[in-house]
């Protein structure tokens, strides 16, 4: 693959756009990831704590039902049965303790929907990390079960007010924090973005759910899957599944972006598809502007997926093809999260609904009697809130 | 270095130095407070006696500002100010300013326009430098080839946390003015000069052969009086508390008087 060889960069996309102030802070990080996580110490000590305490590695799961409707097997990748509930314990964990082995004592996070700030929040109470998390404060308005658990959790929650008030803005003060914080505090990146090293580091702390799922297709399924398929909002969990599959030739990967309601002009939180090239929070990637480079408003009913950015590594997998990023509406998401919930006996969270929305949708697109690999990222406990506004149940 | 290979920015400090004090350059967010009194403004910070200008294009996500520039920054996009209007605002007063003009501003709205495009409409409304907080220097090149043969410089910037080692890769392209941020934190924080300054200044009065301007913080001139007399900054930018001022309601002329 064509890479260029300036640091952090994904074709022509990534980089490190920062004030000088964070670049110490950022070799610190990269050298930490160089030098400390492919140590046997680091190494033994992660997949400890990712066996027997985040209970991986997670089941591939079978659905006879949804599979005998469809044609084709249908396969889930269990991110859901985590502790936490989604794929972001992954990351948290493996950063919280590079900051430990860094002598770092305190650990900071942006979180959208708050999935990332719990996972960081349980990281810091396990590894006796201090730990604040900043949100938008629309966010903690709209997410107060979240919050609680954060707080729960011995973490302090900094409601952001400036900008929109969302995950974009959050992402803006937990820099800012971090400028004038760097000699103690380590900034646990919430999904493969930012500024280098970050897009790296979170893909290697992710790439387990690739790997591990690989393994299970060749030992369950006696091959590898046709077409591998997880949603994109910055995109942590779909560089984790995708990445591993991606010298597999023959096998077909597909990101989903968020559509948001699907009517023409509406906010949404697909960049890939409808945005251009820019560059936010660090980075040179897909983006949703206007003319004039400011950065719009996203929406989707899935706030894990709200976000008017994604990952430099999947606007190059984009831009290269080897990656088909596809873009799901609100109301397909919702009719995934039932037919799942009704067939298999899983709720499965609004943002993986999007991916098995996609799945659904191209069903007849897809090789009959194949196998089709779904990264479930997270389960939906979370969404029953807004799946009410919606759903009659 | 012979004179005519000097910036005009360069020029500026130099010959405020000759005068025997700090050169002065005074930050003003474009559209602030409101469209057509931004241009008031600008004409009385110019007539204040500002060295050098700082106009701040408004961007949605400004990383390394605080709260007052942020929220200037956000009331001005919500005005309709762009990079484009600015432009063609100072195309029409061009020759106007005795100051030096610079844009500062983060990376993102400057690539949309395009680099090229910019280069040449910054040339036409007198724009001698830009201040882009988000570029450091590998990221640089593009634009900093870009506006080169108009000879506008792209200043840089560096941090208490810069090491000498770093600020002598800077030296080989920097030119104009060196910006010393006094702190690690955000534009109009508080600022304990003497313990970290300082140290920031000598190393960089090594690293550079250019003037050295000290931001983020600054006020009044008494502020700069803990620095040893060796290790004045040559020019000082003023951002949060300038904004401040003049939504106050006052002069801009009372808030440069004393530095004068």
């Amino acid at each position: 693959m064509n890479k260029t060889d300036k640091k952090g960069y994904f074709g022509k996309f990534g980089g490190q756009f920062v004030p000088e102030a964070l670049l110490p802070p950022l070799l610190e990080v990269e050298e930490a990831m160089e030098n400390i996580m492919p140590t046997e110490d680091y190494q033994n000590e992660l997949n400890d704590l990712l066996t027997h305490y985040v209970g991986r590695q997670s089941p591939l799961t079978f659905c006879p039902n949804l599979s005998a409707k469809l044609g084709f097997k249908l396969w889930l990748k269990r991110e859901d049965l985590l502790h936490t509930g989604a794929h972001k314990i992954n990351n948290a964990l493996g950063q919280g303790l590079l900051a430990k082995k860094m002598g770092k004592t305190h650990l900071i996070a942006e979180t959208g929907a708050g999935q990332h700030g719990v996972a960081t929040a349980t990281a810091a109470a396990r590894l006796k990390l201090r730990c604040t998390i900043f949100m938008g404060a629309e966010d903690v308005e709209r997410q107060s079960m979240n919050v609680m658990r954060m707080k729960l959790l011995g973490a302090t929650v900094i409601p952001v007010e400036s900008g929109s008030r969302t995950l974009k803005d959050a992402i803006n003060e937990t820099l800012r924090f971090w400028i004038s914080h760097q000699a103690d505090t380590f900034y646990c990146f919430g999904t493969a973005a930012g500024p280098h090293p970050f897009p790296t580091l979170v893909k290697r702390l992710q790439s387990v759910i690739g790997r591990e799922a690989r393994t299970q297709m060749l030992t369950q399924a006696g091959r590898l899957p046709d077409v591998v398929v997880a949603c994109v909002g910055g995109g942590s969990n779909a560089i984790g599944m995708l990445h591993p599959f991606v010298k597999d030739a023959d096998v077909k990967l597909v990101g989903v972006e968020a559509g948001g309601t699907g009517e023409p002009g509406c906010y949404h939180s697909a960049p890939i598809n409808l945005g251009s090239p820019g560059i936010l929070h660090g980075h040179v990637t897909m983006l949703i502007q206007d003319e004039d480079g400011q950065i719009q408003p996203s929406h989707s009913i899935s706030a894990g997926l709200d976000y008017p950015g994604v990952g430099p590594e999947h606007s190059y997998l984009a831009d290269i093809g080897r990656v088909h990023y596809g873009m799901i509406c609100d109301e397909s998401a919702l009719n995934a999260f039932r037919e799942l919930t009704l067939e298999e006996g899983i709720i499965p969270a609004l943002e993986s609904s999007h991916a098995l929305a996609w799945v659904l949708d191209h069903a007849s697109e897809l090789p009959q009697g194949g196998d089709v690999l779904v990264n479930l990222s997270g389960r939906g406990d979370k969404d029953l809130g807004i799946v009410k506004q919606y759903i009659q149940f | 270095m012979s004179q005519t290979d000097k910036s005009r920015l360069q020029i500026a400090i130099e010959s405020a130095k000759k005068q025997g004090r700090t050169a002065l350059i005074p930050f003003i967010t474009a559209g602030f407070p409101d469209m057509d009194r931004f241009w008031e403004e600008l004409q009385a910070i110019d007539q204040a006696g500002a060295d050098i200008i700082e106009i701040g294009v408004p961007f949605s996500d400004p990383v390394a500002d605080g709260p007052v520039i942020e929220n200037a920054s956000r009331d001005a996009l919500a005005r309709g100010v762009t990079l484009a209007w600015i432009l063609d605002g100072l195309k029409q007063r061009a020759g106007q300013y005795k100051a030096q003009l610079v844009l500062m501003g983060y990376i993102n709205p400057f690539m949309q326009y395009g680099y090229e495009k910019l280069a040449k409409d910054a040339h036409q409304a007198g724009v001698a430098g830009f201040i882009i907080p988000d570029v450091i220097l590998e990221e640089s090149q593009e634009i900093r080839q870009a506006l080169a043969p108009y000879d506008i410089d792209v200043i840089t910037l560096v941090a208490p946390n810069t090491s000498l080692e770093r600020m002598k890769e800077y030296a080989q392209s920097a030119r104009g003015f060196v910006y010393v941020v006094s702190v690690l934190g955000t534009t109009g924080g508080t600022v304990d000069l003497a313990d970290s300054v300082t140290n920031t200044l000598s190393r960089a009065r090594e690293a550079f052969d250019i003037p050295l301007a000290l931001g983020f913080g600054l006020k009044e001139p008494s502020q700069l009086d803990v620095l040893p007399s060796d290790m004045r900054p040559d020019a000082a930018v003023f951002g949060s508390a300038l904004l401040r001022h003049i939504e106050e309601g006052k002069p801009v002329t009372s808030f440069l008087a004393p530095w004068l």
